[in-house]
């Protein structure tokens, strides 16, 4: 009966397990048939999508397997993100590795498999649990950074991510043991109440760990280093799936090990998140004006970004991490877009270019993806009305109320130096002479997922905010 | 009379062992990989000692998965080693600089 109940509870997880077997077994048997289990991929991301989606506005929450996983609201509601962003870069690839050589049919197994490991993280309530997930997410992504195994940069950028990828479980994990010793349980509801009465020296060191373990895995700085050089060398649908799904998950990890096990005590973490959250902003928006590869951009971009999301976690308050899921929801489309956009960028002999000189004067040329493009970076900018401006004022906002105006200001002032390289990518394709190297797109996939992505980013996705207004305010209600 | 604390110290010793390991090596990936490995054992030490010092099992059970999973991380570590070795013919650590920033 326990287990029933359980099972029951983690009914996506078992979807996705069931169809990774079934398309590993299917591309065992047909070994050219990537597209076709791509496709069947996307169905089974859909099914787990809409088990997830059907339980999202309730506040209902149970815990699973004696108190290893948990089905909450703030769970699905990052596990439906995940999924969605998962399934646009399964759609988006198909093309690109085939110009490759690489569309194999363990693509998207691997990007299944790794949505597994993402859903078991966000919904873990144990270190155990925690470890198990991160690793499943890890490891898979380790493989899709070196998919392309012709090309020597990918096979180095899955070279870079293992080992520090390695480094940054290993640090993880280091904590991980401290907190079990000093707090006596893995569980994260048993960390909480020990952490009531004092924290020793032994837990600090724990926490410590833990928190620089994830930076990693949300590139955050001072542990950012492996993101440009991952970012630019993996294949770009490869590189839009990192830049979304995975972060949100890390970023829903932190955030339930943060308020869930170390919850009592803010003080402890809150420097920590403060010093995190500022350094990733500056080193995103000094660190990308130099750059002349576009994904290397993105991938400023993302630490940038990363770098907001955790103002929302300083505060430490309920509206501040419904500021961030917000925040998360609008990025995973910017970043997305961004990266359809980029994957456009094709000459007439079909290959890609990704160099700040291909994209010279596109608007004379391609007028409509370099609208397209423009809409994405202003939206990264966080100019109104573009929705992204729409999750740094919630972001922001939290902060304010939650007395961190300092921070806010900093803030701001930074995400000014970073709106200088967004508008010199929009500056570069409206006002340069026209380079003219970019060939009309022949991918109708790609032009209507852009165009659909535009869509969400333009001033129309403010008619979303009533719906995500009341799925983030219950999503952060479970936590607290 | 052995405590608790001079298990931390071995385990410390190893994991910083470890991490160095990673920063200072200039000659050889695959040391790299020996390491990380090493971290994770490091790790393994701390939970089994705190195990058995809290008289509680849990510790030990993350230990076995912490080596399984190590197992197969040290798997996918080395594919990704020979994928690049094949590329580039090296496996020198100053050599993995084809991007820079």
């Amino acid at each position: 009966m326990e287990l029933t109940a359980s099972l029951s509870l983690v009914r996506s997880e078992i979807i996705l397990s069931f169809s990774a077997l079934a398309l590993l077994l299917l591309a065992a048997w047909m070994d050219q048939a990537g597209r076709l289990i791509s496709i069947l991929a996307v169905a089974a991301l859909g099914a787990a999508a809409a088990f997830t989606a059907s339980s999202l506005g309730s506040g209902a929450s149970a815990s699973a397997f004696d108190g290893l996983m948990v089905n909450d609201a703030f769970g699905n509601f990052s596990k439906l993100l995940i999924y969605i962003a998962a399934a646009v870069s399964l759609t988006i690839a198909p093309r690109f590795l085939e110009k490759a050589g690489a569309m194999r049919a363990e693509y998207p197994v691997l990007i299944v498999l790794s949505c597994i490991g993402m859903g078991i993280m966000v919904s873990a309530t144990d270190l155990i649990s925690l470890y198990i997930g991160l690793e499943l997410q890890s490891l898979s992504a380790y493989v899709l950074a070196s998919f392309v195994r012709s090309d020597g940069r990918s096979a180095e950028a899955g070279l870079k991510y293992f080992v520090l990828g390695g480094l940054a479980s290993g640090m993880l994990l280091f904590g991980a043991s401290l907190v079990y010793g000093f707090a006596g349980s893995t569980s994260f509801a048993a960390i909480g109440l020990a952490m009531d009465k004092e924290v020793g020296l032994g837990l600090i060191f724990g926490i410590v760990f833990i928190l620089s373990g994830l930076a990693f895995k949300i590139s955050a700085a001072p542990f950012h280093m492996w993101t440009p050089d991952v970012y630019e060398g993996a294949p770009t649908p490869v590189t839009a799936f990192f830049a979304s799904a995975p972060k949100v998950a890390a970023i829903a990890l932190l955030m339930r090990i943060v308020l869930e096990a170390f919850g009592s005590q803010v003080l402890v973490w809150q420097q920590i998140i403060i010093a995190v959250a500022l350094m990733s902003i500056i080193i995103g928006a000094v660190g990308a004006i130099g750059q002349q590869n576009l994904k290397r951009l993105m991938a400023y971009s993302s630490i940038n970004n990363v770098g907001f999301i955790l103002i929302g976690l300083a505060t430490g308050t309920e509206q501040g991490i419904a500021a961030m899921l917000v925040y998360l929801t609008i990025y995973v489309a910017m970043t997305l877009g961004g990266f359809v956009c980029l994957m456009q960028l094709k000459d007439k002999d079909g290959t890609y270019r990704e160099e700040f000189a291909d994209i010279a004067g596109l608007s004379k040329t391609r007028p409509a993806l370099a609208a397209a493009f423009a809409i994405f970076m202003f939206s990264l900018a966080g100019i109104p009305p573009l929705f992204g401006f729409w999750g740094k004022l919630v972001v922001f906002n939290a902060a304010v109320a939650a007395g961190l105006l300092p921070l806010a200001v900093i803030g701001i002032a930074a995400s000014v130096i970073g709106a200088f390289y967004y508008l010199k990518v929009v500056k570069v394709m409206y006002f340069d002479d026209a380079a003219d190297v970019i060939a009309e797109s022949d991918d109708k996939v790609l032009v209507w997922t852009g165009g659909i992505l535009a869509a969400a980013n333009s001033p129309l996705g403010y008619f979303a905010i009533p719906v995500l207004g009341v799925w983030t305010a219950v999503a952060a209600k479970a936590l607290f | 009379m052995i405590g608790i604390e001079h298990y931390l110290v071995v385990s410390s010793i190893l994991f910083v062992m470890g991490v160095l390991g990673i920063f200072l090596n200039r000659k050889n990936v695959i040391i790299i990989l020996m390491a990380i490995e090493l971290i994770l054992l490091a790790v393994n030490i701390n939970l089994v000692a705190f195990s058995v010092f809290l008289g509680d099992l849990t510790g030990q059970i993350f230990a076995m998965f912490v080596l399984t999973v190590a197992a197969g991380e040290a798997a996918i570590g080395l594919a990704i080693l020979v994928i690049y070795f094949r590329g580039r013919g090296t496996i020198a650590v100053d050599d993995v600089n084809r991007m820079k920033g």
